[in-house]
């Protein structure tokens, strides 16, 4: 067993970074770009943890995750009881330690941040996730005794499959409708095989139907039936459709052949396995010369995704800088070193193309930084006179998705923008019995903080179903 | 699961399947569609409900082979299972008592328009039915709209059966004739254009149903959209119906052509491979 090491020498060692398949490599597969912990990587890493009383990280962990207690049974080399551990709140576990932008939840509450080198939390997650399914530890989750309560939840992406797991091993029963033929949401239709494989998604959802859960697809709600059905029949239920509809720009030409929503790109890709065309039926472009509008975690998806598929050259187009990207830093880093081209400042004003609807290229305008706007960033504007044509036959707009009005029911109240008005707390809706979290509620966010919403969720419905 | 109770052929490449989908058919309307994969690898493809039996929980589908999915729909037997199916989807048609009103359905286009002209029929109306083809095999379901129709005009391309000519000719002789409050077209894109360039002259309002290329049919991915006026509107939730005199042709029909020479490609290898 590894040894406990002294505080002082904890301060000194350096963060043990994870291993990645070289760029040049990389961009011809699919396969997972960062490689993994070894245990010996695991625990040497685990070792520089301080098990603080007061444990910062955990309260930047929406999931409430027990870190420093999985991170000692690491150092323990109990790597079962790590992921016991974690599963104890969290049912995503190697979901999340892929996906989370640790820099600003848990690691970015580190102790260690003073000296710029966080424990890698993320990165410890996702090892014992891994090592558990690689060595067959099935999840040991304790049930409480079953309720005779029938709870009904929307959407298979994180939220709902997360509050289908606390709300379960709290002993309801449970139904996920889903609307596609799989389970698993945007984890498994927007995000890449290369950043999240597929096979892990399934593997985590297995976790969850073995509480009993029971994963309904090819069920819309809205179509199937209604919300309003859904909530007469079940004693609660939790909304969580996710933010799905896409957005585009609104400027001509947009709807020329080539022109795609990163949501139809990524959806062919990855839900319907359009990389593997012909083996598998759905067929996806790729041009020569691609833009790809947009500078979010799904710009990087797309754009990255667009370079494996063949693309000749890939352009990442944002009418701010780099410092304004909402996107995590290690997508950028990553979209850079694999040959994305980021021109920063310029704006697509319309898209160009032929009579048979083929993309000719897209004018597009210079822009420059002025005054800070209402969100704090300063603002880009037009630089006169300086439009000019990029060359260009595929345009994909990844500038954000938007609510989808399928689903609603008498009394539960949107906003303007047509998300779901939710209390803060107990993420319940304006009517009574259906509570609503994740992306429809808060607008297109991350998964630990759509987690974080069923997992309150989940708790209210249990003090009062 | 989806299993199909029954197939029928009706010509070379042409079939109709009672698939059981029981919380499909309780809910199906006129004018809905739903998407089918016929195996796991498969592409999801929108096929509309040419009937459904609420009581015996099945739904009909009538597909014309166009591609690798629908040639494997056509190689699946009865007791198989499809692999997902997905429904009701898209808006119903919007029923009521317009008085008189012609249905017009062109090639699989006929499956469609016959629930719509029975519920027309069922709510008041006086149907007009034209249903046409390229020749006679490929005519079917003739006795089904007939029995909702007040009249019915069976026309095709090569005069084999009925009136020769297209399903417009008929309509422009019933146009220039009577007066008609409203029109619904299903079909083939061409088709359905031609209808709505001509109807726009008399003034008639045409509805047009749009088989616009679809994955998700939830709203989820854009691939569907359509200029409608000046909007663009999904086909999948906003549709498939539309104002056939607000669309924009020339873009729906350049979408339609996105992924030929994939399709092409796949199609080939199927037949090959056999
Ligand atoms: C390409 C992409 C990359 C991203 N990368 C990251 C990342 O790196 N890190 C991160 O933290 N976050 C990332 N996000 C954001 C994150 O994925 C979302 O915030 C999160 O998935 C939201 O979870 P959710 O459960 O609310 O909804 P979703 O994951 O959207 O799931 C909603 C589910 O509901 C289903 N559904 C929708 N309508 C209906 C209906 N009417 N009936 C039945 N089912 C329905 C959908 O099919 C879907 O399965 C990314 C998003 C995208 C699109
Ligand atoms: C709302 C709606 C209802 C429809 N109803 C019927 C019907 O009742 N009977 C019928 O025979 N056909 C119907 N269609 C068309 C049918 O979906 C296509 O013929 C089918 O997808 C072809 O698939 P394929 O693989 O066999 O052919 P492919 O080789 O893939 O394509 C042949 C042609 O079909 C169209 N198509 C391809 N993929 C799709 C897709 N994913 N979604 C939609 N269209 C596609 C394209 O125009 C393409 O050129 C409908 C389409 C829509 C949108
Ligand atoms: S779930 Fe996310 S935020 Fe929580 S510990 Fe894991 S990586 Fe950090
Ligand atoms: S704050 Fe950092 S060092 Fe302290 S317990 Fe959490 S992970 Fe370990
Ligand atoms: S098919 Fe995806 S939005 Fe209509």
């Amino acid at each position: 067993m590894a040894e406990q090491i002294p505080p002082r020498e904890r301060y000194r060692r350096e963060p043990v970074a994870m291993k990645e398949q070289d760029p040049g490599e990389r961009i011809h597969n699919f396969n997972e770009v960062p490689l993994g912990y070894s245990k010996e990587d695991a625990v040497y890493e685990a070792q520089r943890c301080l098990g603080c009383k007061t444990a910062p990280c955990v309260t930047g962990c929406p999931a409430e995750i027990k870190i420093p207690e999985f991170i000692e049974l690491i150092v323990k080399e109990d790597f079962a009881g790590a992921y016991f551990k974690i599963l104890e709140t969290n049912s995503l576990p190697a979901v999340c330690g892929r996906v989370c932008p640790q820099e600003t939840q848990c690691q970015g509450n580190c102790v260690f941040n003073k000296t710029g080198k966080p424990i890698n939390i993320g990165k410890l997650e996702r090892f014992v996730a891994d090592y558990a399914r690689n060595n067959n530890v099935r999840p040991q989750v304790a049930v409480a005794e079953k309720k005779n309560k029938r709870i009904a939840v929307v959407g298979s992406g994180p939220a709902g499959l997360t509050c289908a797991f606390d709300l379960a091993k709290n002993g309801y029963d449970v139904t996920v409708f889903e609307g596609l033929h799989r389970p698993g949401g945007v984890l498994v239709y927007g995000i890449p095989e290369f950043r999240l494989p597929k096979s892990i998604i399934d593997y985590e959802i297995e976790g969850i139907r073995s509480l009993g859960v029971k994963i309904v697809t090819d069920f819309v709600v809205g179509a199937t039936r209604t919300l309003d059905e859904l909530a007469s029949e079940f004693d609660g239920v939790f909304v969580a459709n996710g933010a799905g509809s896409p957005q585009f720009l609104g400027i001509p030409g947009e709807n020329l052949n080539d022109v795609y929503s990163a949501n139809e790109f990524l959806t062919r890709s990855n839900l319907m396995k359009a990389y593997l065309f012909p083996e598998y039926d759905t067929p996806i472009k790729t041009g020569n010369r691609i833009a790809v509008i947009g500078a979010g975690n799904v710009t990087m998806d797309a754009a990255r995704t667009a370079l494996r598929l063949g693309a000749g050259e890939v352009h990442v187009v944002y009418r701010r800088t780099r410092v304004e990207s909402p996107a995590r830093a290690e997508e950028i880093e990553h979209a850079e070193e694999e040959g994305v081209i980021f021109d920063w400042l310029t704006l697509p004003v319309r898209v160009l193309g032929d009579e048979k609807g083929n993309v000719t290229g897209m004018e597009c305008i210079r822009m420059e930084l002025g005054e800070p706007d209402a969100s704090g960033r300063r603002k880009p504007v037009p630089v006169e006179g300086s439009n000019f044509v990029m060359e260009c036959d595929q345009v994909i707009d990844a500038i954000g998705t938007q609510a989808n009005p399928l689903v609603r029911a008498e009394g539960m109240k949107k906003n303007d923008r047509g998300y779901i008005i939710v209390d803060e707390e107990s993420k319940a809706t304006t009517r009574r019995g259906i509570f609503a979290g994740g992306d429809i509620a808060r607008g297109s966010a991350t998964v630990i903080l759509a987690i974080g919403d069923a997992k309150k969720a989940a708790k209210a419905i249990s003090a009062t179903i | 699961m989806y299993k199909i109770e029954r197939k029928i052929r009706f010509a070379e490449g042409l079939f109709g399947i009672w698939v059981e989908a029981p919380y499909v058919a309780e809910r199906a309307n006129a004018g809905q569609f739903v998407m089918i994969m016929t195996h796991e690898k498969g592409e999801r493809v929108p096929l509309t409900m040419a009937d459904y039996d609420r009581e015996k929980g099945l739904i009909f589908l009538v597909f014309l082979v166009a591609g690798k999915t629908t040639a494997q729909l056509a190689d699946m037997e009865q007791n198989e299972e499809l692999y997902s199916l997905v429904g009701p989807l898209g808006k119903a048609s919007e029923i009521e008592n317009y008085g008189k009103v012609i249905c017009v359905g062109g090639g699989t286009g006929i499956a469609a328009i016959y629930p719509i002209a029975r519920a027309l029929k069922d709510a008041g109306n006086q149907v007009l039915s034209i249903i046409g083809a390229r020749n006679r095999d490929l005519i079917f379901m003739e006795d089904e709209v007939k029995k909702v129709s007040d009249r019915l005009i069976v026309t095709t391309d090569d005069g084999s059966y009925g009136a020769k000519g297209f399903v417009t000719d008929a309509l422009k002789k019933i146009l220039e004739e009577e007066r008609v409050d409203r029109i619904w077209s299903v079909g083939p894109a061409i088709m359905m254009k031609n209808v709505a360039l001509l109807t726009k002259n008399y003034g008639v309002k045409t509805l047009v149903s749009l088989n616009a290329i679809m994955i998700d049919a939830t709203g989820m991915c854009g691939t569907c959209r359509v200029t409608v006026g000046d909007e663009t509107k999904l086909t999948c939730v906003d549709g498939p119906e539309f104002d056939g005199h607000a669309v924009d042709w020339n873009e729906f029909m350049n979408r339609l052509t996105r992924y030929r020479s994939q399709e092409r490609m796949a199609m080939e290898r199927y037949r090959g491979g056999r």
